[in-house]
């Protein structure tokens, strides 16, 4: 019987042997990491081609995830976008409140075939964090989550949540204290005990294999959501709009719909306080193709290779990298990036909030204020299907001192944004 | 001008007719200023370093442990420029005539361009680089530059390394080998992996060039121990650790000096 949920690229759009997208991808690691990362890329063809393998993780999908997610309508938050129809993948439904849970059960599964006994991971938001940790605790394995100081404090509740699960949680103090400072880490963790450890990586970037297996497990976004569509609009979309840090959400959503030429692809990437303000994290948008974390892609750098510290609003898109497989199809023009601000993206959350009832991640929140906009661009015609990558539970800290919802003055004191004005309605 | 290839294998070789080890520092450039990192690495030579590799400071140095992470972002936050690599290799190596590498993560050279690295690299007086996050598949470009302009190449192999990849590795690299002693990043420990000969030995079996043993090495002792087995010595965040450690920057660069000294007695079994 076919795989219900695992549907690694079935027409064989993979990189190259050697992992490359175009002039994307590679494998640009330290000797000490080749064994390890060359027996992921053994181990995950074996799996890859395993019927048991896909049975497993397909049960784990119906039955723990709750795969397949919905696809909800939401007419009242589009009349925001110009009138065009809005459909939103729900993977903010799935067990732990993202889509990361699709990738992640499909690594513990190959971590407990490579027969190693401990797992790391980086987490910016939290939710990778949480997922990793979940899927070590349901099969036992030890945890350790690396995070960035400055993220341990806007999202804590999701530290709390994975220590609630077991896992060890480093607080990362280098570097911008973000993102990538807990990736930086958790590969000098992975270097020294590489043995028995697997770094569960959290999105399509990182050396080859993990751009093309990453996206593999969560390919399972976009052929549901194209379905769904077909079924419950009774055609293809205009467009898919996702939110893009790394790019994991993006490309699930996107991939199934590649050889569909009419449906534009549409990455948002975080402008934090703007483009011009150098305050962002738009990699695509400002970004120069260059190293980091293992593959070339696109990277915020300065003339001289240093890495710039990014910025956004959001833990989970403050990242100056992004997978090779999106600047493949943004350089080769079938995916279109734009860039959206915080506070756009703010207002987007609290619109779905209160035109729809569903608070979504500020991260996901990306995306929909870029759907806002690519819905007046199309016009009332228009269908778009937007991915819903994670619900806000964890960045309602951030969004009450965002708008000022605390009771007490002190609480929104140090609102980075500055004051915003409370509406009556959303708008 | 061709850059000093030639110089850091003979260097090497007169180590090895001596019946020692040779002795390499690292040291990162910019540190603690560019001024203050130039007298640093011409103090290694003075107290007996025979090779010094200069570090390039990245912003994120996945390889390096918490000391040469700190180092970095102190010659950073000082702006420390590829201009100023170059002239840290230019001026201590024309003050001591010393074989002068550079240490580099690769998206540095990337981004400067190859063509223009190695050039002005060789042009400097450079020796070669070493590459640690550059695998050999990745190498072509670079191995053609660093070739026309007579630098070497050093890759590191890993106690992880098969047999079949340590013959891939030094039949493209040249200079010396780097050999990682223990799976882990940079930064001093307390003794020496037992990783380290093995890997030395199975590195010789595939090639002639010398094999030099780094990460976590830092003292006298520990000198002595792996320059029983290995054609080179390389020790990084003990002289960096010297140097945070030290009241103030002419403090630091005796300290170096010091350090060079007693490390090049126990390369010569002095201990």
């Amino acid at each position: 019987m076919p795989s219900t949920f695992f549907i690694p690229d079935p027409e064989g759009r993979t990189p190259s042997t050697e992992g490359y997208f175009g002039a994307f991808g590679g494998k640009f690691i330290p000797e000490a990491l080749v064994a390890a990362v060359d027996e992921v890329a053994v181990e995950y063809d074996k799996a890859k081609s395993d019927p048991e393998f896909a049975r497993e993780l397909d049960a784990l999908l119906a039955h723990y995830t709750g795969r397949p997610s919905a696809l909800t309508e939401v007419p009242r938050f589009a009349e925001h976008a110009g009138g065009a129809r809005v459909f939103l993948k729900r993977e903010d439904l799935n067990h732990t409140g993202s889509h990361k849970i699709n990738n992640v059960l499909g690594q513990a599964l190959l971590t407990k075939r490579m027969g190693k006994t401990r797992v790391i991971a980086e987490t910016g938001a939290g939710q990778h964090g949480v997922a990793t940790a979940t899927a070590c605790a349901l099969f036992g394995l030890e945890c350790t989550i690396y995070m960035g100081e400055i993220d341990t404090r806007r999202q804590a509740l999701n530290v709390a949540r994975m220590r609630m699960l077991g896992a060890e949680v480093v607080a990362v103090k280098s570097g911008s204290r973000t993102l990538k400072d807990a990736i930086n880490e958790a590969f000098r963790d992975w270097v020294a005990n590489v043995d028995r450890t697997h770094y569960l990586f959290g999105t399509v970037a990182g050396p080859h294999p993990f751009p093309a297996m990453v996206r593999d497990f969560h390919r399972v976004i976009g052929v549901e959501a194209r379905r769904q569509l077909l079924e419950q609009a009774g055609r293809l979309p205009d467009a898919a709009v996702a939110c893009v840090g790394g790019g994991s959400n993006a490309i699930g959503l996107f991939h199934a719909f590649i050889p569909d030429e009419g449906v534009r692809l549409i990455g948002c990437e975080p402008a934090g306080h703007g483009i011009e303000t150098g305050e962002h994290a738009a990699t695509l948008t400002a970004g120069e193709p260059g190293i980091l974390h293992g593959s070339r892609s696109y990277v915020l750098q300065d003339d001289e290779g240093q890495i710039t510290e990014p910025y956004s609003i959001s833990a989970g898109l403050d990242y100056p990298g992004i997978g090779p497989e999106h600047a493949f199809l943004k350089d080769s023009g079938r995916g279109e990036y734009r860039a959206v601000t915080d506070d756009a993206a703010m207002q987007a959350l609290r619109l779905l909030s209160r035109t729809e009832g569903i608070i979504p991640a500020i991260e996901s929140a990306h995306a929909l204020a870029g759907a806002l906009e690519v819905g007046k661009e199309l016009g009332k015609d228009g269908l778009i299907v937007v991915n819903l990558s994670g619900r806000g539970d964890k960045d309602m800290d951030t969004a009450a001192r965002y708008f000022g919802l605390y009771d007490t003055d002190a609480e929104v004191e140090d609102n980075a944004s500055g004051t915003a004005e409370i509406e009556g309605d959303a708008k | 001008m061709s850059g000093n290839v030639r110089l850091l294998s003979d260097t090497l070789a007169a180590a090895k007719e001596e019946g020692r080890s040779a002795l390499i520092a690292y040291l990162p450039a910019g540190f603690p200023t560019v001024d203050g990192g130039i007298e640093a690495v011409k103090a290694a030579i003075e107290g007996g370093a025979d090779v010094v590799e200069v570090g390039l400071p990245h912003s994120d140095p996945v390889l390096d442990g918490p000391v040469i992470q700190t180092a970095d972002d102190i010659a950073l936050r000082g702006g420390v420029r590829i201009a100023d690599v170059m002239r840290t290799v230019r001026e201590a190596h024309a003050a001591t005539g010393a074989p002068i590498l550079v240490m580099t993560y690769w998206n540095p050279i990337d981004r400067y361009g190859v063509e223009r690295f190695t050039a002005e690299l060789a042009e400097a007086g450079g020796a070669g680089c070493i590459l640690p996050d550059l695998p050999v598949q990745e190498s072509a470009l670079w191995r053609e530059h660093a070739e026309k302009h007579g630098l070497a190449t050093v890759f590191v192999v890993a106690p992880s390394s098969k047999d079949e990849r340590l013959a891939e590795i030094t039949a493209a690299g040249s200079g010396f080998v780097y050999a990682a002693s223990l799976m882990g990043v940079t930064g001093t420990r307390a003794s020496v992996s037992s990783q380290a000969e093995d890997l030395v030995r199975r590195t010789r079996a595939t090639t002639d060039t010398p094999v030099c043993v780094g990460l976590g090495v830092s003292n006298p002792a520990q000198a002595a121990e792996v320059a029983r087995f290995a054609d080179g010595v390389i020790v990084g965040s003990a002289f960096v650790k010297r140097m945070l450690d030290a009241p103030d920057d002419a403090a630091g660069v005796e300290a170096v000096r010091a350090l060079a000294g007693e490390l090049a007695k126990g390369v010569r079994g002095q201990v």
